[in-house]
């Protein structure tokens, strides 16, 4: 049984995360981010759990995680601005491995800049927003129809890696309106971290005995450890030893790094002869699909990757490309973020990088880009 | 007032604690302990939550569900917990740095939602951890690091701000007074409703030293000559009250808990609507 639903981006992302089993969101107002709040603060206490505004990102962002430790599967989401401001604490939580999801609504920036204007220009501030060394799973869907089923995919891959995930979708999507394919839960393959099979004298929160993703108990469940910011040993408590700090980066790195085979979402379309490869994502993706298909129409082997999983970037797949491919072209509505990503990804090869870039509220369209693919391609 | 049950309640294996000679931050824990320990809470039941500073360690040495997070947001991840797992006891430490200025603000609207979390401010008037820069609460002409010509910010009242800002207990306490802080902690635990005790307290090390206070003891006899117990505080005149702090519990009302109120008045009506 499934039925079908008219629904926005940012509607289809709290219809998601109820799916996935959230029950707990905190966050702060922010266009375009704000109808996933309202939307949440609607849907949560008919559904078991609970909505709460706090009074900043940063407190959406603390008490999500909070409420995630006691085993409450916790959502925030905002944009730009707001998203800064969460930064310190999703470095927390990348710390202590506690699972959460954050949702952001791209805007134009720095600052302020253009609130209500689509733009993709926290690419790089979702992988290296907050300080020190880390991974992190980024996603970025393209679709309405996406950002429901990558939303699902989002809590999965928290409580599967204990990690926050970051959702970032542009304010095409978020605004936009299309038909979604809703199932009954029954059908949607819904993950939960793992509990500790130990006793609770047994019990550490950063045990890796049994695989690089400790177990995690929830708090109140009779299990009492300690949990801090702290680089710490895995009984929790605060280390400052060299090689049990050393160790601990390297696991938090290498947890997630190391199996990005399983969740490197994407999406190819006409890349097996393709002459030139355009690497498009999020609203830019669909632009980039119509302009492929214009481009073939005029005697241009263009292909399409969209790369779903922003973060990790998938650089062995991209010099895959590269085996066949000659040129890439990056448009993106920014000034060159994920350009720059493959461009490293794809250094040493004998290939060329080309860029479109646009960070003024405009979409990119597909005509923009046939023109740009008949410029780079002498045709 | 010893207690040996404290030990029950601590991670004895952990000590000794970080803190220096003389610091009046073990004080305070003890005294948290046993309010607990009398209350006789279980333990798997309590969350007990800091922020960063010097008072941010002490969860590290109590045996409970223990959470250290960052500078200032403490509160925020305690509403989390208390609002995702109502059964638990959530405590909530802070430094005056820590919950006043940097946590300002999630201090004063945790005071405003009136939600079932106990703040227990370790009030030194100083910053401790970071090497003795001034706080909120630094007295007018105190010399802190950033401070060298003496202090010229004005201070917080901790109780003032926390009942204008709406919360159901508000008490202060202090390190010298410590049988009269067991007791006031002992009920602001047991309070229904966000309770705040201000515990005024020591730092020999970062604000003693700088301010003729070195030895432990002199800087205890500065905070015991501070307070004055809220009877007779009322009785002095403005002149004597300067500089005074009265000791005591100044508002203990039963008000609507925050996530008592959401389940009864969001939750219920939401699953009518279903
Ligand atoms: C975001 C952030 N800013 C600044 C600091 C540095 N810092 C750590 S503790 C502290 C102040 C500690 O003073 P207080 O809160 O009064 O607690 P005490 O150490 O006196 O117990 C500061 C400024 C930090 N850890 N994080
Ligand atoms: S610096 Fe001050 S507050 Fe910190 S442990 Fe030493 S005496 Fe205590």
């Amino acid at each position: 049984m499934s039925k079908l639903e008219l629904l926005s981006g940012n509607e289809a992302i709290a219809k998601g995360a109820i799916v996935a089993g959230c029950n707990f969101y905190s966050g702060y107002p922010i266009t375009p981010s704000s109808e996933i709040a309202e939307e949440m603060a609607r849907l949560l206490p008919m559904n078991g759990g609970k909505f709460i505004q706090m009074e900043d990102e940063i407190a959406g962002m603390g008490a999500a995680i909070g409420a995630s430790l006691t085993g409450a599967k916790a959502l925030t989401a905002t944009s730009g601005p707001g998203f800064s401001l969460k930064q310190e604490h999703i470095g927390f939580a990348i710390m202590t491995e506690i699972p959460v999801v954050i949702i952001n609504v791209m805007r134009g920036g720095p600052s302020t800049g253009m609130p209500t204007y689509p733009a993709q220009s926290d690419v790089m501030q979702a992988k290296w927003g907050t300080h020190g060394d880390h991974s992190i799973i980024v996603l970025c869907p393209s679709s309405v129809v996406e950002s429901f089923e990558y939303t699902i995919k989002a809590f999965n891959l928290a409580e599967q890696y204990r990690t926050p995930v970051i959702v970032l979708i542009d304010e095409v999507i978020a605004h936009m309106s299309e038909k979604v394919e809703i199932f009954s839960n029954s059908h949607y393959r819904i993950k939960n971290r793992i509990k500790p099979s130990v006793r609770p004298e047994k019990y550490n929160p950063y045990n890796v005995a049994f695989g690089s993703v400790p177990p995690l108990a929830p708090y109140g469940e009779g299990y009492r450890f300690h949990i801090t910011g702290l680089t710490h040993d895995e009984t929790g408590f605060p280390s400052m030893k060299a090689r049990i700090v050393q160790d601990l980066q390297e696991r938090l790195i290498e947890k997630i790094e190391s199996k990005l085979k399983y969740f490197s979402f994407y999406e190819k379309y006409m890349t097996d002869d393709a002459e030139i490869i355009i690497i498009a994502y999020g609203s830019v993706a669909r632009s980039a699909m119509k302009a492929v298909k214009d481009a073939r129409k005029v005697g241009i082997k263009a292909g399409l990757y969209n790369p779903i999983t922003l973060w990790p970037f998938n650089n062995k797949r991209m010099r895959r490309f590269a085996k066949k491919c000659k040129h890439f072209l990056v448009p993106e509505m920014n000034m060159g973020q994920m350009c720059h990503e493959v461009r490293s990804s794809l250094y040493g090869k004998n290939v060329n990088v080309y860029h479109l870039n646009k960070a003024n509220g405009e979409l990119i369209s597909p005509s923009e880009i046939l023109t740009k693919l008949k410029g780079v391609m002498h045709v | 007032m010893y207690n040996e049950n404290i030990f029950d309640y601590m991670r004895t294996e952990k000590l000794p604690h970080i803190w220096c000679p003389g610091c009046g931050h073990g004080i305070i824990t003890a005294s948290i302990v046993r309010a607990i320990s009398n209350l006789k809470l279980d333990k798997n039941n309590i969350a007990f939550v800091s922020g960063i500073g010097c008072s941010g360690r002490t969860p590290g040495y109590l045996d409970f569900n223990t959470l250290h997070t960052t500078h200032g947001r403490s509160l925020t991840f305690s509403t989390g917990i208390k609002m995702a797992k109502p059964k638990l006891k959530v405590i909530n430490v802070l430094g005056d740095g820590d919950a006043l200025a940097i946590g300002g603000n999630h201090f004063i609207h945790a005071c405003r939602r009136n939600i079932d979390i106990t703040a227990i401010i370790y009030n030194n008037s100083i910053y401790g951890m970071t090497g003795g820069q001034f706080s909120p609460t630094t007295p007018d002409g105190f010399i802190a690091s950033t401070t060298p010509y003496g202090n010229c910010d004005p201070s917080f009242d901790v109780v003032k701000l926390a009942s204008a800002a709406g919360a159901s207990f508000v008490a202060r306490g202090d390190a010298f007074h410590v049988l009269q802080l067991d007791k006031i902690l002992q009920k602001a635990i047991d309070h229904k409703g966000f309770s705040v005790v201000d515990v005024l307290t020591t730092c020999p090390t970062q604000l003693g030293r700088r301010n003729k206070m070195k030895k432990p003891w002199e800087n205890l006899d500065y905070i015991a000559n501070q307070t004055v117990s809220i009877k007779k505080y009322e009785t002095m005149s403005e002149n004597e009250k300067q500089g005074k702090f009265p000791i005591g519990i100044f508002i203990e009302e039963k008000r609507d808990e925050y996530v008592e109120t959401y389940t009864k008045r969001v939750i219920n009506k939401a699953k009518g609507r279903k």
